[in-house]
C-alpha cells in the first residue's frame, strides 16, 4: 500500500514531469544523433563515449573561461571532432563500425580519466563548476501544474525539443533528407544517380556528433555543474535504445527517450520518496529500474520496427 | 570500314576499350558502335564482358584504355553523374530503387525539385505524372517501391533515366524478371522510346528477344568483340556460335523414363512471406520416384517461400505435405535432411555455402554432425578431407583444393560443390531452385545432365526455374505458378510457350485452352 | 601462400597498431608536460622489473585470458559479447556466495563447485541476452550493456546489504579456505596464484571445441552465414543461445578465479573493466585463442605497469587510450595495412636510390 501510495503522489506531482523532461534530455540529444547517423547506414554505438567527452570538454572550457556556453560550444567542437574519427574508419576504411564505436568510448573514457588530474588536480570528480542556469518562460509559468512542469527548465531541454523539430523537418522535408534516407537504404542506387554517398554518410554521422555532444554537455553544465568519471552512464547506449524503439524517426526517438526519462524520473523520485524511506544500502536496487525498462523494452518492440536496410553495411564501391 | 572512322555518325562509339580486374581481362580492346535511334543489341554469355563495358559508358567503371565518344564528343566520364549529364541513362539488371522510398521521390533522387533546400514534392509528382504519360510507362506515382509489382518497378527504371533528360537508354537483361506478356509490353514501350528518337542499347542472352526488337546486333565472348550483326540479315543459330564458339544445343537429350510410386504429396499448402501476407496460396502437387516436376512461372509469385515450406526453412501455416508417406510439415531442415531430403537453392552465396568456410567444411555441410565425419562430437578431418577430394574428381570441382575458402571457388565451381554436396547425400526427394543463374553454357549443360542423372537414379525431383526453357526442356511434368496458386499442370509436349506465357500471367489452363479452341 | 600471408598479417597488424598507439600516447603524454621515455621506461620496470612485478602480471594477466576468450569466443560465433564485464561480475558474486558456505568441504570438491556455479551464472546471465538476440531480435550489444549495469548494481547492494561485512569498502565476507586457489608461488606479498593454469586450459578447451568439434563447426557457421547454416540444418536460435552461454561461461569463469585466487571474496571493484579489457584483448589477439594469451600478456603488462607510471603524475587512464586506439585500429585494419604498404614501398624506393 505505501508503494502504491508513493508512486500516485509522485504521479501527481509536477516536480516528476519535470524531473522526466530533465532525465529525458541527454537521450533526446544522444538518440537524435542515432537516428542521423544510422538513417544514412552507419551503426554509431560511440554514442557513450562523445557523450562523456561532451561533458567533458563543456565543463573544461567552463572551468577556464568562466561561461557554460562556451563550454557547450567547444563540446560540439570535440564531438565533431570524435565523430569523424568514426566516420573515417568506417565510410573510408569500411571498419567494424561495432567496433570502432567501442574503440571510441574507451579512449573517450580514457582521455576524460587521464586528463582529470592535469586540469583539475584529482581524480574522480571535479568541484562544482558553473551551469547553465534555467530560465523562466513568461506567461507559461504562471499556469497552473504545467507552469511548473515546463515553465522554468533549462535552456538546452528546450533547444533538445527544438532539435527534435529540426530533424524531423531536415529529415522528411528537404533535399538533403531524401539522399540520406535514400543512404542508408540503398547506397548503390542512390551512387548511380550521383548522389554523394560518401559525403551524405559523413553529414549524417557528424551530427550524430554534434547531437551526442550536446547530450553529454547537459549532463555537466547542464544539471550538475560538475563532471565525474563516467558519468554518462550507460545512457548512450539507453538512446540507442530509444532509437531503435523510435523507429529510426525523430519524433518516435523523442517519446522512447520520454518514457525512458520517465523510468529514471521514477527512480529519482522513489528514492527520495518521504513514505518509502530508501535506505542508503538498496538505493543500487532502485538504480537498475532504468535499464530494466529499456531491456524489457528493447525486447519486446524490437521486430516491429524496421532499421535502414543498409544500416551497419559499410558501402564499397566496385 | 570503307570509309574513315567518324564518331559523329554515331550516338555512342567506343573504341578499342580495355578493362583488366585482378585475373580477368574483362574488355580487351572492344569497339562497340551504336547509331542514333536503333535499337542495339548486345549479347554474349555470363562473363562476357558486357555489363563491364556498359559500366564504363555509365561511368560506373573507367576504362584502362579507349576512347568513349557520345554523339560525337569525347568524354571523360569520372562517375555516374557525367554520363547523365551525357545524356546515358542505365537500367540495371538489379534494380536500383529505394524500397522505402515513393515511386516519385525515387525517380527525382539526385536531381530533385526544390525550393531551396526544401524538397518540393508536390512539383515531383507533377513532373512524373506529365513524364509517365507521355511516354505511356503508367506507374502509380505515391506508392512506396516495396509494395508495387516488378513490371512497374522497372517501369520507374525507365522513367529515372527519361527524367533525367537520356537520349541514350542501356538495359541491361531487363526481361529476366518478366512475364513473357510482360516482355512484349515493355518491348513495345522500347519502340514507343525508338520513334520518340531515343537510343537503346539492350543487352541480353536471350536470342529470341534479339531477333524480336533490335536493329543491329554486337555479340561479345570473353571479353572481345567476336561479330557485328544486322539483325535482319542474321539468325539466332548464328549468333549462338558467335556468343559460344562452337555449336550449341539448344535442347536438353531427354530419355523418357517410367515414374514410380509417389514421394511427395502435398496438400493445400499455405505459406506466409516476410511481410506476413500469403504467399503459397493453397497448392497441392505430388512427385514420384524417378520424375522430375517443374515449377514454372515468373520470380515472386510464391516459389521462393513454397522452396523454403518444403526444405524446413519456414513454416507453413495450412495444409500437408507428406514425404515417403509421413507426414513431415514444419518439421526442421535438419529432421528433413535426415528423411531424405536434399535441396539446391536458389542463391547458393546465402543459402548455399558458407563462403568463409573452407571448401571441406561446405561438402559436408547438412551432414557435419553425422557418421562417418563426426563421432561422439569430434569432427574427423582425415575422413572429411578425403571424401572431399572423392566429391572434386566426381564433379569436376576445381581448383581440386579442400582447404581453399568457398569465397575463391568460381560461380561455376561453386555450384557444382553444392551440387555434388546434395547428390552424394544419397537423397530420396530432391527441390532444385534456379540451378544455372549466373552459370555459363558449359556449366549449364553439365547441371543440366546431372539434374538428368538423378531422375534416373530414381529420385523424386522438384525443378523450380525462372528459366522457361530449363523447365520446359528437363520436366516430365509442370505446374506454372502464379500468385501463389497453379494454374495449370501441364506435360512440356503439350504445351506451347505462348500457353505457358498466359498461364504465367494468370490464366488457367482451362482458360488459355478454351482461348485456343475458339480461335 | 595467401594463407601464409594472412597469418603474417594477423600478427603484424595488432602488432603495429600497439606500437601507433603507443607513440600516440607519447605525444599526448608530451603535451601534458611528461617525459614519455621515462614513463614508458617506468612502465616496463613497473611490468617486468623484478620477480614481484612479473608475478603481478600474471595475475593481471589471468582473468584478461579469460574475458578475452569470452568475447574472442563470441565473435567467432557471430556475436558480440560487450557484457563479459557484468558476466563476470555474476560470476564472481554467485562463486563467493557458495563458497562462503563451504567451510568443511575439502578443496577438491570445493575448488571445481565453486568453479562451476562461476561459469554457470556467467553462462546463464550470458544467455538471457542470447535468448532476447534468437526470440525477439534484441540485439546484443544493447541487451548486455543493460545486462552490465543490472549486474553492477545487484552487485553493489549485494555487498552493501544481505552479505555486508567490516567498514569500508563494501565487501562480503571471505571465502572458505578450501575454496581458494593455492598459490603457485609467493613473492613477497604477491600470491602468484594458480589461476593462470585455469586460463591456459580454458584456451586450449576453446581451441578444441572451435576447431574440432561439431559445436564450433555449428557456432562458426551461425556466425559466418545464418542463412547457410539454417539451410544446412543448424539451429541459429539455439547456436546464438549456445554461443553467449559459452563466452559468458568464460567470462564467469574470470569472476569466480579472480574471486578465489585474489580477492578471496566479492567486492563491487572486482572487475574493474576487465570485462571490457577482454574485448581489446580478442581484438588484438584476432579472436584465436593462442593470440589471446599473448594478448592478454601484453595488456596485463600494461595495466600493470601503469600503476608504477602513475608515481610519475602519468594517469594509468594512458592504457585506456592506448587500447582505445588499437581497437580503432584492428577494426579498422585497412589503416594499418595502408601504413605497412606504404612503408614496404618507401623501403623499396629507398632501395632502388642507393
Amino acid at each position: 500500500m505505501r508503494w502504491i501510495q508513493a508512486i500516485f503522489d509522485i504521479l501527481t506531482n509536477p516536480q516528476f514531469y519535470k524531473i522526466t523532461l530533465t532525465a529525458s534530455t541527454p537521450f533526446i540529444f544522444a538518440s537524435l544523433g542515432g537516428v542521423f547517423s544510422e538513417i544514412t547506414g552507419v551503426v554509431n554505438i560511440a554514442l557513450e563515449g562523445i557523450m562523456l567527452m561532451g561533458a567533458f570538454t563543456s565543463i573544461v572550457f567552463t572551468f577556464y573561461f568562466g561561461s557554460p556556453w562556451l563550454g557547450v560550444l567547444m563540446a560540439i567542437i570535440v564531438g565533431l571532432g570524435m565523430a569523424w574519427l568514426h566516420a573515417w574508419a568506417s565510410i573510408k576504411w569500411y571498419g567494424n563500425q561495432i567496433v570502432t564505436g567501442t574503440a571510441l568510448i574507451l579512449l573517450a573514457q580514457g582521455v576524460t580519466g587521464f586528463l582529470m588530474e592535469p586540469i583539475f588536480g584529482r581524480p574522480g570528480q571535479t568541484d562544482l563548476i558553473g551551469k547553465i542556469e534555467e530560465i523562466r518562460v513568461p506567461g507559461i509559468s504562471e499556469i497552473p501544474f504545467i507552469g511548473k512542469v515546463i515553465g522554468e527548465l533549462n535552456p538546452l531541454v528546450y533547444i533538445a525539443f527544438g532539435a527534435v523539430v529540426f530533424s524531423w523537418f531536415l529529415i522528411y522535408k528537404t533535399v538533403l533528407g531524401l539522399r540520406m534516407r535514400s543512404v542508408g537504404e540503398n547506397p548503390e542506387a542512390a551512387d548511380t544517380l550521383g548522389v554523394n554517398v560518401y559525403g551524405i554518410r559523413y553529414f549524417g554521422v557528424l551530427m550524430s556528433g554534434v547531437l551526442a555532444s550536446l547530450g553529454g554537455a547537459f549532463l555537466s553544465v547542464g544539471e550538475l555543474g560538475q563532471f565525474k568519471e563516467l558519468m554518462t552512464g550507460g545512457r548512450g547506449f539507453i538512446a540507442l535504445a530509444a532509437m531503435i524503439l523510435g523507429n529510426w524517426n525523430p519524433v518516435g526517438a523523442m517519446l522512447a527517450s520520454l518514457l525512458f526519462g520517465a523510468a529514471e524520473a521514477m527512480n529519482n523520485q522513489l528514492q527520495s520518496s518521504p513514505i518509502l524511506h530508501v535506505s542508503a544500502s538498496t538505493k543500487p536496487l532502485f538504480n537498475m529500474l532504468p535499464f530494466i525498462v529499456t531491456l524489457v523494452v528493447v525486447s519486446g518492440f524490437i521486430g516491429r520496427t524496421r532499421p535502414p536496410a543498409a544500416d551497419g553495411i559499410p558501402y564499397i564501391k566496385e | 570500314m570503307e570509309r574513315e572512322f567518324d564518331p559523329r555518325d554515331y550516338a555512342v562509339a567506343m573504341v578499342g576499350i580495355t578493362k583488366q580486374f585482378p585475373g580477368v581481362l574483362a574488355n580487351d580492346n572492344v569497339t562497340l558502335l551504336v547509331r542514333k535511334g536503333e535499337i542495339h543489341a548486345v549479347v554474349g554469355e555470363n562473363g562476357a564482358g558486357k555489363t563491364t563495358l556498359m559500366n564504363q559508358l555509365y561511368g560506373l567503371l573507367r576504362p584502362d584504355s579507349g576512347k568513349i565518344y557520345v554523339f560525337g564528343r569525347e568524354l571523360n566520364l569520372k562517375g555516374p553523374r557525367d554520363a547523365i549529364n551525357a545524356g546515358i541513362g542505365m537500367v540495371h539488371q538489379h534494380f536500383m530503387l529505394v524500397d522505402n522510398l515513393t515511386v516519385a521521390e525515387n525517380i527525382v533522387l539526385g536531381s530533385e525539385t526544390r525550393r531551396g533546400v526544401i524538397f518540393d514534392l508536390r512539383q515531383a509528382r507533377m513532373r512524373v505524372k506529365e513524364l509517365s504519360e507521355s511516354y505511356g510507362l503508367m506507374v502509380d506515382v505515391d506508392a512506396k517501391i516495396e509494395d508495387i509489382p516488378v513490371g512497374m518497378q522497372q517501369r520507374v527504371e525507365i522513367l529515372k533515366t527519361l527524367y533525367r533528360g537520356a537520349e541514350i537508354l542501356i538495359l541491361d537483361e531487363p526481361t529476366a524478371v518478366l512475364t513473357p506478356q510482360e516482355t512484349e509490353e515493355l518491348f513495345e514501350i522500347l519502340r514507343k522510346l525508338r520513334e520518340a528518337g531515343k537510343t537503346i542499347i539492350f543487352i541480353t542472352h536471350k536470342l529470341n528477344e534479339v531477333m524480336a526488337v533490335t536493329d543491329r546486333v554486337t555479340v561479345m565472348r570473353q571479353g572481345k568483340v567476336t561479330g557485328n550483326l544486322i539483325t535482319k540479315e542474321t539468325n539466332p543459330r548464328e549468333i549462338a556460335r558467335l556468343m559460344v564458339g562452337r555449336e550449341v544445343l539448344l535442347r536438353v537429350e531427354k530419355q523418357p523414363n517410367e515414374p514410380d510410386d509417389v514421394v511427395v504429396e502435398v496438400e493445400d499448402l499455405w505459406v506466409k512471406d516476410n511481410r506476413n501476407l500469403d504467399a503459397v496460396k493453397g497448392v497441392s502437387f505430388y512427385v514420384r520416384a524417378g520424375e522430375i516436376v517443374g515449377i514454372a512461372g515468373v520470380a515472386g509469385n510464391g516459389q521462393t517461400e513454397l522452396v523454403e515450406a518444403l526444405t524446413g526453412l519456414r513454416k507453413a501455416h495450412k495444409g500437408k505435405y507428406m514425404l515417403l508417406g509421413q507426414d513431415v510439415t514444419n518439421l526442421s531442415a535438419r529432421e528433413l535432411r535426415l528423411r531424405g531430403l536434399a535441396h539446391i537453392p536458389e542463391d547458393r552465396h546465402k543459402y548455399g555455402l558458407v563462403l568463409d568456410f573452407p571448401n571441406y567444411y561446405n561438402a559436408i555441410l547438412g551432414r557435419h554432425d553425422q557418421e562417418p565425419f563426426c563421432r561422439s562430437s569430434f569432427l574427423d578431418h582425415d575422413v572429411i578431407l578425403k571424401y572431399t577430394k572423392e566429391l572434386f574428381e566426381t564433379f569436376d570441382v576445381r581448383p581440386r583444393i579442400p582447404e581453399m575458402p568457398s569465397a575463391n571457388l568460381s560461380g561455376g565451381n561453386q555450384q557444382k560443390l553444392v551440387v555434388a554436396r546434395e547428390m552424394s547425400s544419397r537423397p530420396k526427394f530432391i527441390v532444385i531452385s534456379q540451378p544455372t543463374r549466373g552459370l555459363d553454357i558449359g556449366a549449364i549443360e553439365y547441371i543440366h545432365k546431372t539434374i538428368l542423372r538423378l531422375r534416373d537414379e530414381n529420385v523424386a525431383v522438384l525443378l523450380v526455374s525462372m528459366e522457361l526453357d530449363e523447365v520446359m526442356s528437363l520436366s516430365d511434368r509442370i505446374y506454372v505458378m502464379y500468385e501463389g496458386r497453379f494454374t495449370g499442370e501441364v506435360r512440356p509436349e503439350e504445351v506451347t510457350l505462348e500457353e505457358m506465357g498466359l498461364m504465367m500471367a494468370g490464366h488457367t489452363w482451362e482458360e488459355v485452352r478454351g482461348t485456343v479452341a475458339t480461335r | 601462400m595467401i594463407k601464409s600471408q594472412q597469418r603474417i598479417y594477423a600478427v603484424l597488424v595488432p602488432l603495429l597498431s600497439v606500437i601507433i598507439a603507443l607513440l600516440i600516447a607519447a605525444v599526448v603524454i608530451v603535451l601534458v608536460g611528461n617525459d614519455p621515455l621515462k614513463a614508458y621506461w617506468e612502465m616496463l620496470k613497473g611490468a617486468f622489473g623484478g620477480a614481484q612485478e612479473i608475478a603481478n602480471t600474471v595475475v593481471k594477466t589471468t582473468p584478461l585470458i579469460l574475458t578475452g576468450l569470452a568475447v574472442g569466443f563470441g565473435f567467432r560465433a557471430g556475436v558480440f559479447n560487450i557484457g563479459a564485464e557484468g558476466q563476470m561480475a555474476m560470476g564472481a558474486l554467485f562463486s563467493t556466495m557458495v563458497a562462503m558456505n563451504l567451510g568443511s568441504m575439502p578443496s577438491v570438491f570445493a575448488i571445481p563447485i565453486t568453479l562451476l556455479v562461476g561459469m554457470g551464472v556467467g553462462a546463464g546471465w550470458a544467455a538471457i541476452a542470447g535468448a532476447l538476440k534468437a526470440f525477439t531480435g534484441a540485439h546484443e550489444v544493447i541487451s548486455t550493456i543493460m545486462l552490465n549495469w543490472i549486474a553492477y548494481y545487484l552487485g553493489n547492494y549485494m555487498v552493501a546489504a544481505p552479505l555486508a561485512v567490516g567498514s569500508g569498502t563494501p565487501k562480503s565476507p571471505e571465502i572458505a579456505p578450501s575454496a581458494k586457489l593455492p598459490p603457485l608461488l609467493t613473492v613477497h606479498a604477491t600470491e602468484l596464484t594458480s589461476g593462470i593454469i585455469i586460463a591456459v586450459i580454458a584456451a586450449v578447451v576453446m581451441y578444441v571445441i572451435l576447431e574440432k568439434t561439431s559445436v564450433g563447426y555449428e557456432v562458426k557457421a551461425v556466425g559466418f552465414n545464418p542463412y547457410a547454416a539454417e539451410y544446412g540444418g543448424i539451429s541459429i536460435a539455439k547456436n546464438v543461445v549456445l554461443s553467449m552461454a559459452i563466452s559468458g561461461a568464460l567470462a564467469g569463469l574470470a569472476g569466480a578465479v579472480e574471486a578465489m585466487g585474489v580477492h578471496h571474496r566479492y567486492l563491487g571493484a572486482l572487475t574493474a573493466g576487465k570485462g571490457f579489457d577482454g574485448i581489446s584483448v580478442s581484438l588484438i589477439g584476432q579472436n584465436n585463442p593462442i593470440g589471446i594469451i599473448f594478448a592478454a600478456f601484453l595488456i596485463g603488462s600494461l595495466r600493470t605497469g601503469s600503476n608504477a607510471m602513475q608515481f610519475l603524475g602519468v594517469s594509468k587512464h594512458v592504457v585506456m587510450i592506448v587500447q582505445g586506439i588499437v581497437i580503432f585500429l584492428v577494426a579498422a585494419e585497412r589503416i594499418v595495412r595502408t601504413i605497412m604498404i606504404y612503408l614496404r614501398f618507401r623501403r623499396r624506393e629507398a632501395g632502388m636510390e642507393s
